[in-house]
């Protein structure tokens, strides 16, 4: 049994398994075409944003201003196309959105690795002066009308399935979604890059030994978080249809559940691709489809924090209580 | 030998105690220059009034960050529960007295409004308090997790939008001899705490807990207990900081005062308080208060005078971040230079 | 002799005026065992720091494979064949054994991409060079002490290590995993000729495992020559050099009188096994024994930091149960730790802090507000009576040398009175000096009536501080020991017996 619990991925599949089949038994749409394409919707901006939040975790650190970055980018990328290229295919906006959020992902970089500060504290303030800086010198109003690329790609699909009352659309943002994650797993698992942040997130004084250019290291993380945030972001807003600059932020937290819940840990060194996604397919579920089962969503919040609370509760209690039994360990 | 080491003692001396008198400088530093920049839109009465009645909501809850980041952690609920203890209050003011209301009258609602206000906030306290104490959970993770709990439930319980009553306002808006009350209650905070921090065996043991948990441990002292109690008083004040809520806004809503958890940050960075635990004082933290309110207030009139109204909301968060990482920065030079010196 | 590999000439090392090292020579050749002993603070640590390139030498020369290094860098140290193995291992304990093995090689061929079938057989390698048996795939993490140690070992193998540093390495490690480990060395340099330079105060170790010896003390090298040359008693002699024979505890208890401390079948599981002993008030009571013999968890034991399984413990010939720290200090009991740098003081706080931590409680006025003037009082009266050389109470104890440190850590617990002290290594880091006062208080304290328990692998210090000593092997007490019926040499082959 004790086995079992030791493979984190495992346990959140068979939650998802179990969530489902008790919203799913008790309202059979939970289980159709449309609930399930509307999931992966869902997941897309979420699983973008948990796979730059997973490096980071990986490597010891925390980043809550990813929200921030991502709205900033989005915002400022529909200004510039409405602004100076308005016909721009949707490739230019990912790019330049992208470009945007890894300029900002290097300046949390610089603070983290430059002078050494702790990596929520400074996020914390990056998040507030991002935040600001858009809504104050970027702009503060919503723009309704965005660019036809924008419009174009949020109606576009991937997969249609015509229903009994409309149609069903696998929005094709969801490959976005899916790049994101195979590159960082190829990162992670397969070059020396990623094996140097796992090794961070272990030990910052053995990795210095071994010969890892550390602040190099955090430069790429907080950098590629950022890019990653910014396309994030364009994906929301491509989605929303429409360019609001107080969309996203303050949704830090459920991020930050997918990416704990799938095994990765805050105190560094452990997290996959794998228990991400799972980690973001429970949140999606825990979120979307507890009105299926006559929750109202305004629960959403306290599901997410009771997710968050016993995600985490449970492991530490088995680790205390491991503690206690093996001794030798005091 | 010992004329160099007293000479050290001394740099030493200067160097810790001048934390305090360097946060003085800045903050009569920062008021002057306000002052000089502003003429009498900021050096009048009327002002220092308006400014009095503000630093109090954030102020207070500084008193929370401080008391948890002394000892290695933090509490990033406390909005949540300030505002969850603001709600509930609002709720027994409106459902039992008033218009619409049971009938009873405004003597027994009132006090019975604070002390549901004060216990709802011990609870989430305590709850804080037992996931980061006898479960173990990282503070960062754990009140992550409560505030948006309680937070939450806060949107649970009012469905959305605000609920509006006047009843407190007279803590809002009332004076003691001209002081105004949230004032005196932020004083009366600030001396509870120096009291605690600097002359009970609880604040002793909170030091010396947030300097080193594992020689706490092998020294007799109860961690979980102080951990415990820590988390509990962090509920407490923001319970307190949200009757302010309460009384200042008349009305209490679930998404209110969504910035004060950084400011709150900044506040404690800003008065000296190490986030690795076990350094800060009263002293520095009332200081930093002050000097963050004057900053805020400055910056305002500054923005309004060159630019609209609305953006100068958003200019501050650029500023409280951009602050945090400036403050962050210097210290990291001081550090270095007292690493040099011994 | 040109085929030396590392050959330190008249080397000189100081830190903010105080010598280091004076005059150090030291050679090591190709397949050498050759160990360096010395007390703590001697300067073992510095000297293999200039061999790893760490820290710069101020004057003397280093040649290291027949090339003189003016300055000498970690890379170039490294490029050279030599590795160190730090207390901590510098291994990743979230990655896997295989990986941790092949990691630094990776990293030093400039890859950038992982090749896992690559890593595997590099594990491999260096796993049969060394003849063990090691689960790759297993985190290190979930590795014992003695295996992280074996993965280290590979890790250097990896890097064609030519000399292999160790700092201490046996003092983690029970007996049967400190036999694996020699027979790795030992196979090490017959098959590969790689030559060890091990850093040890375990001199039963040291004489069996070496070929040469170095002495040092105070920074200097007092002696160097083959092993044979060596015995305990010399050993033991040049590393303290001439001290005061310290004239040895003689005490005989008053068996009628009823016993400070009574334990009887204490059992923990897989740690401690049936432990029964008797102490009584101004008995110093010596406990001994390897590591893994449960010398340091019968402390902690006492202590209430490990809970008991069964068997019961009595103060004063009352039963007493103990399931916290705060039990037990209730009945009188104080614990200086073995490392009292995380476990003993807050390092970052006051001296005065750090003594007054324990009985703040104590010190209040009539409104039960701490009273500035009694910690006052009581600070500088254990400063005082104990002569902790400081000169402001104020400054934080860090600034405080080993032996000054350990003195606060003792003030800390004298101020609270107890009947029973437990001392875990009292004189670990401490300079030579410091350990003679050291071992005249507590033989002071035992005078006036404490009984005190001295948990020590130090044997020159467990004969002349106890009146009796228990051996430990194997979680329980196998004989008990009266200093005056014994010798160094003697105490020292019965720790080692099987």
């Amino acid at each position: 049994m004790s086995r079992i619990f030791r493979s984190n991925e495992a346990l959140v599949a068979v939650t998802i398994v179990l969530l489902s089949l008790v919203i799913g038994l008790n309202n059979p749409t939970f289980f159709s075409v449309g609930n399930l394409f509307d999931l992966l919707r869902s997941s897309i901006v979420l699983g973008i944003f948990a796979m730059g939040v997973l490096i980071v975790i990986i490597s010891g650190g925390i980043d809550v201003s990813f929200t921030a970055i991502g709205i900033f980018a989005m915002y400022s990328t529909t200004r510039i196309l409405k602004g100076f290229m308005p016909e721009a295919p949707i490739w230019v906006a990912f790019m330049i959105a992208g470009a945007i959020g890894l300029g900002l992902g290097m300046i949390n970089a610089f603070f983290i690795a430059r002078f050494r500060l702790p990596t929520l504290i400074v996020t914390l303030g990056t998040l507030s002066m991002f935040h600001g800086f858009l809504l104050f010198a970027i702009g503060n109003q919503i723009i309704r009308d965005v660019p036809p690329a924008m419009d174009q790609f949020a109606r576009s699909a991937l997969v249609r399935i015509p229903l009994e009352r409309g149609v069903a659309n696998l929005h094709p943002a969801i490959l976005i979604t899916a790049a994101a994650a195979l590159v960082v797993w190829f990162l992670l698992n397969f070059t020396m890059l990623g094996r140097g942040i796992y090794a961070l997130g272990g030990s910052r004084e053995a990795a210095e030994r071994a010969g890892f250019n550390v602040p190099r290291i955090q430069y790429f993380i907080y950098s590629f978080v950022g890019l990653l945030s910014g396309i994030a972001g364009m994906t929301f807003g491509s989605l929303a249809r429409q360019a609001n600059p107080q969309d996203i932020v303050g949704t830090e937290l459920n991020v930050i559940a997918a990416v704990v819940l799938g095994g990765a840990q805050l105190t560094g060194g452990r997290g996959t691709v794998i228990g991400t996604i799972l980690g973001v397919l429970l949140v999606v579920i825990a979120s979307n489809s507890l009105i299926l089962i006559g929750v109202p969503t305004v629960w959403q919040r306290v599901v997410i924090g009771l997710i968050i609370l016993i995600g985490t509760g449970l492991p530490a209690i088995q680790a205390r209580r491991a503690a206690q039994r093996g001794a030798s360990s005091l | 030998m010992q004329e160099s080491l007293k000479r050290n003692m001394l740099m030493r001396e200067l160097l810790s105690e001048n934390q305090t008198l360097r946060l003085f400088i800045i903050t009569v530093l920062i008021f002057i220059a306000f002052s000089l920049l502003l003429g009498e839109r900021f050096f009048s009465v009327r002002n220092l009034q308006s400014m009095a009645v503000q630093f109090p909501e954030f102020g207070i809850l500084a008193f929370a960050i401080l008391i948890t980041m002394l000892t290695g952690g933090i509490d990033l609920s406390i909005v949540g529960a300030a505002n969850l203890s603001a709600i509930v209050s609002a709720l027994i003011l409106t459902r039992l007295s008033g218009d619409g209301g049971a009938g009873i009258p405004l003597e027994a609602t009132i006090p019975l409004a604070m002390v549901a206000a004060l216990a709802v906030a011990s609870l989430c306290g305590l709850l804080n308090g037992f996931l980061v104490a006898r479960v173990g959970i990282t503070p960062i993770l754990a009140t992550l997790g409560t505030g948006s709990l309680y937070t939450g439930l806060s949107y649970v319980i009012t469905g959305g939008p605000a609920i509006t009553t006047t009843q407190l306002a007279f803590i809002g808006n009332g004076t003691i001899a001209g002081v105004p009350i949230p004032v005196i209650v932020f004083i009366v905070l600030a001396i509870i705490f120096a009291v605690m921090l600097n002359r009970t065996s609880f604040g002793f043991n909170v030091y010396m807990l947030g300097t080193n948990p594992r020689a706490a441990l092998f020294s007799g002292i109860h961690n979980e207990r102080v951990l415990m109690r820590t988390y509990w008083l962090a509920g407490l004040v923001a319970g307190i900081a949200g009757i302010i809520f309460l009384a200042r806004a008349n009305s209490a809503k679930p998404d209110y005062g969504e910035t004060f958890i950084l400011l709150t940050v900044l506040i404690a960075i800003l008065g000296g308080v190490r986030y690795t635990g076990g350094f800060g004082t009263v002293s520095g933290l009332v200081l930093s208060v002050l000097s963050i309110q004057f900053l805020s207030t400055g910056l305002n009139m500054l923005m309004l005078q060159l630019s609209g109204s609305s953006a100068a909301i958003f200019f501050r968060q650029f500023a409280w971040g951009a602050l945090l990482l400036l403050v962050m920065v210097v210290n990291y030079y001081v550090e270095q230079r007292r690493q040099r010196s011994v | 002799m040109a085929d030396a590999i590392v050959r330190l000439s008249g080397i000189y090392k100081s830190f903010a005026g105080v010598k280091a090292l004076q005059n150090v020579s030291l050679t090591i050749k190709p397949g050498e065992i050759h160990c360096l002993v010395g007390e703590n603070g001697c300067g073992k640590s510095t000297l293999i720091k200039i061999i790893a390139g760490v820290y710069p030498r101020d004057s003397g020369s280093v040649v290291i494979n027949g090339r003189e290094y003016e300055h000498l860098h970690p890379i170039d140290s490294i490029r050279e064949g030599i590795q160190v193995i730090y207390q901590d291992f510098s291994l990743f304990p979230n990655l896997t054994v295989a990986e941790n093995i092949a990691l630094n090689e990776q990293l030093a061929a400039g890859r950038r991409f992982v090749n896992w079938r690559h890593v595997r057989e590099v594990a491999e390698e260096a796993i049969a060079q060394l003849e063990v048996h090691l689960p790759l795939q297993a985190r290190v993490e979930d590795m014992s002490v003695a295996n992280k140690q074996l993965i280290a070992i590979a890790k250097a193998l990896r890097q064609n290590a030519r000399l292999i540093i160790m700092d201490e390495p046996t003092s983690a490690l029970t007996e049967r995993e400190i036999r694996t480990l020699f027979a790795v060395i030992r196979r090490l340099r017959e098959r590969s000729g790689i030559a060890f330079l091990f850093v040890s105060h375990k001199l039963n170790e040291v004489l069996e495992i070496s070929e040469t010896i170095t002495v040092m003390r105070n920074g200097q090298v007092v002696s160097s020559g083959p092993a044979e040359t060596y015995d305990t008693a010399r050993l033991v002699f040049e590393m303290t050099g001439q001290r005061i024979a310290e004239k040895a505890y003689d005490y005989t208890p008053d068996l009628s009188a009823p016993a400070l401390l009574r334990v009887e079948n204490l059992s923990v599981p897989g740690v401690l096994h049936d432990v029964s002993l008797e102490l009584r008030a101004q008995e110093i009571v010596g406990v001994t024994g390897l590591l893994g013999s449960g010398r340091t968890e019968l402390a902690l034991a006492l202590f209430g930091l490990l809970p008991i399984a069964s068997g019961q413990i009595y103060i004063d010939e009352r039963p007493v149960t103990i399931h916290s720290v705060q039990d037990a200090i209730r009945h009188g009991i104080g614990y200086v730790p073995e490392d009292r740098l995380t476990e003993g003081l807050f390092l970052d706080q006051s001296i005065g802090r750090n003594i007054v931590v324990r009985t703040i409680d104590r010190l209040r006025n009539r409104f039960g507000l701490i009273e500035p003037s009694l910690v006052t009082q009581q600070v500088n009266r254990w400063i005082d009576s104990l002569r902790i050389k400081a000169a402001d109470p104020a400054l934080p104890v860090k600034t405080l040398s080993g032996g000054n440190q350990q003195r606060v850590v003792v003030a800390k617990w004298l101020a609270s009175n107890p009947r029973l002290m437990i001392l875990n290594g009292p004189t670990m880091g401490v300079d030579v000096g410091s350990k003679n006062e050291i071992h005249e208080l507590i033989k002071q304290l035992a005078r006036e009536g404490m009984g005190l328990l001295v948990i020590s692998d130090d044997i020159p210090e467990l004969l002349q501080t106890c009146n009796r000593i228990l051996l430990m092997r194997n979680g329980t007490i196998v004989e008990e020991i009266l200093p005056r019926e014994t010798n160094e040499n003697e105490l020292a082959a019965k720790l080692i017996e099987d």
